[in-house]
């Protein structure tokens, strides 16, 4: 299934800023129709090891290997639309390039955003915002889809089925996937392989084994083993735990994302 | 009418039909102040062109630029926030061009004719510097639209699909020095800003387009450029403050109006 070169790969990656390692001798490689989740608690460096490996951000030490003239869909953590610009999706789909008006319609299909074409983007739910991303990202006919945190501002239940999206994009277009999540049980039916993040890298491999990992346990606590079995849950449960396993700091935050 | 009424007002006119889609731009990526900074350094520009006997404009257009490359470059460097670094570029460029205006000796200065524009003073060769500035703005603008309305809306997006942003940022700064350089004549350095925001601000309750906000931007600022002319040969006021007087009253008509439509 894989082609043997990585769409994308570096190699000891060191990130230094005001003295500090933000990121720390992290390896990674990802291939065509792979997909590959980095996770991590708040401040972990996920999103930096993104903007490095995007060429957003150079590196101090290490490399890192993209493969020429490869097409690359990048849905952002946020994207906040002000309303002071009118902006229709359709006119926003409009800015990855010159499609015709049934290409847009066909993508926001596929996201499950269908008829949202002439909504104004200010005006969208956090769901819809990210599916619209999606839909962006799609019409280009990425090689590479590079998501942050792509279900920020979606409420739980919706979740779950923006990773199974996301999967499923990925076997239509045979493309490779990376994206940050901050929950593994979350992202554990639809990833391949799990990188915990942590400055650097705590431990990788497939999620299941992932979610035993002692390295895993120690970053996220030990209430996360006993609720290995979550992600199958009501979300009304997963919300309980995914309060618990978040660090005291982090777990207000998290609490304000999910509105 | 005197031939001195039309020039003012064909003058105006081409400078409200760049000003307005160049505003909306100003508008969505909240560089109103910075809009004043560049406008405000331009009397600097125009004390050195006297002080040094060089091209008025073209310094002018020189140092607007040297400023927003420096604006941009200390804002990477240090830790004060954008609008202080701003606000101490714009008026200490502001105070320096007075300064150095004051010691130009034996030559007398119609101040006030800078701060707040003579339009009325258009002379046939300003008609034609103002329509060249203007139509280069125009195309460029056109030929950047794309890029630079999707760096607008995620600098970071546009980055990844391999949009020049630096490049096309800088660009567009031109843009505005020339812009600032080519309205100085209708409103002066202290009211340019008003011609690039308020025509915008006001087009937004119409639009549902980011292309038609630029047209409608474009068409209020004829409507204000006409009004003021008007206002000003009337009642005999300053012709720069008049036009900004009348894109005012569009805008807060239009929004008043709206605010009472939605029943606040």
């Amino acid at each position: 299934m894989m082609s043997a070169e990585p769409l994308v790969s570096a190699h000891g990656l060191v990130y230094e800023r005001d003295g500090q390692r933000l990121i720390d001798r992290v390896d990674i490689a990802l291939h065509r129709g792979e997909i590959v989740t980095v996770i991590g608690p708040n401040g972990a460096g996920k999103t930096t090891l993104i903007r490095l490996l995007l060429g957003l951000a150079k590196p101090d030490k290490g490399k890192v290997q993209i493969s020429p003239d490869l097409t690359i869909g990048y849905v952002p953590q946020r994207m906040h639309i002000d309303p002071v610009m009118p902006l229709t999706v359709k006119r926003f789909l409009a800015t990855a390039g010159r499609f015709p008006i049934e290409a847009m319609s066909s993508a926001l299909g596929e996201v499950g955003a269908q008829g949202l074409e002439e909504r104004q983007m200010s005006r969208l739910s956090g769901g819809e915002l990210q599916r619209v991303l999606l839909a962006r990202a799609i019409l280009r006919s990425p090689d590479l889809l590079v998501l942050d945190e792509p279900t920020q501002g979606v409420d739980l239940a919706g979740q779950a089925e923006v990773y199974r999206l996301i999967s499923a994009l990925r076997d239509r277009y045979h493309c490779g996937v990376l994206m940050v999540s901050h929950d593994l049980h979350l992202v554990m039916e639809s990833t391949d392989s799990v990188m915990c993040l942590n400055q650097h890298v705590c431990c990788s491999g497939k999620p299941e084994a992932i979610s035993r990992h002692p390295e895993y346990l120690k970053l996220f606590g030990t209430a996360d083993a006993s609720g290995l079995a979550v992600y199958s849950h009501t979300h009304d449960h997963c919300h309980d735990v995914h309060g618990n396993i978040q660090p005291v700091e982090d777990h207000k935050h998290q609490e304000d994302g999910h509105g | 009418m005197d031939d001195f009424i039309w020039r003012a007002l064909v003058a105006g006119l081409i400078i409200a039909a760049v000003a307005g889609p160049l505003g909306t731009f100003v508008v969505w990526r909240k560089m109103a102040y910075f809009g004043d900074t560049l406008s405000h350094s331009a009397l600097l520009g125009i004390a050195m062109g006297i002080l040094l006997g060089l091209h008025m404009s073209l310094t002018m257009l020189l140092v607007c630029l040297a400023i927003a490359v420096l604006v941009v470059w200390m804002d990477r460097r240090q830790k004060l926030s954008h609008d202080t670094l701003l606000g101490i570029f714009a008026h200490s460029s502001l105070s320096l061009g007075l300064v150095a205006l004051s010691l130009v000796e034996g030559l007398r200065i119609d101040l006030m004719s800078y701060l707040f524009g003579d339009i009325l003073a258009v002379s046939d060769h300003d008609l034609m510097l103002i329509l060249a500035g203007s139509l280069l703005v125009l195309i460029v603008l056109m030929l950047i639209w794309r890029p630079l309305l999707t760096m607008t809306i995620h600098e970071q997006m546009a980055r990844v699909e391999g949009i020049p942003v630096d490049m096309i940022r800088l660009v567009f700064m031109m843009l505005l020095a020339t812009v600032v350089a080519v309205a100085m004549k209708l409103v002066g350095v202290l009211l340019i800003t008003s011609l690039l925001i308020i025509p915008a601000a006001t087009a937004r309750s119409f639009s549902r387009a980011p292309e038609q906000m630029a047209m409608y931007s474009a068409l209020i600022g004829f409507l204000a450029v006409g009004g003021g002319l008007v206002m000003s040969l009337k009642w005999d006021t300053p012709t720069g403050p008049s036009i900004v007087v009348a894109a005012s009253l569009l805008f807060f008509a239009t929004n008043l109006s709206g605010l009472a439509r939605k029943g606040v």
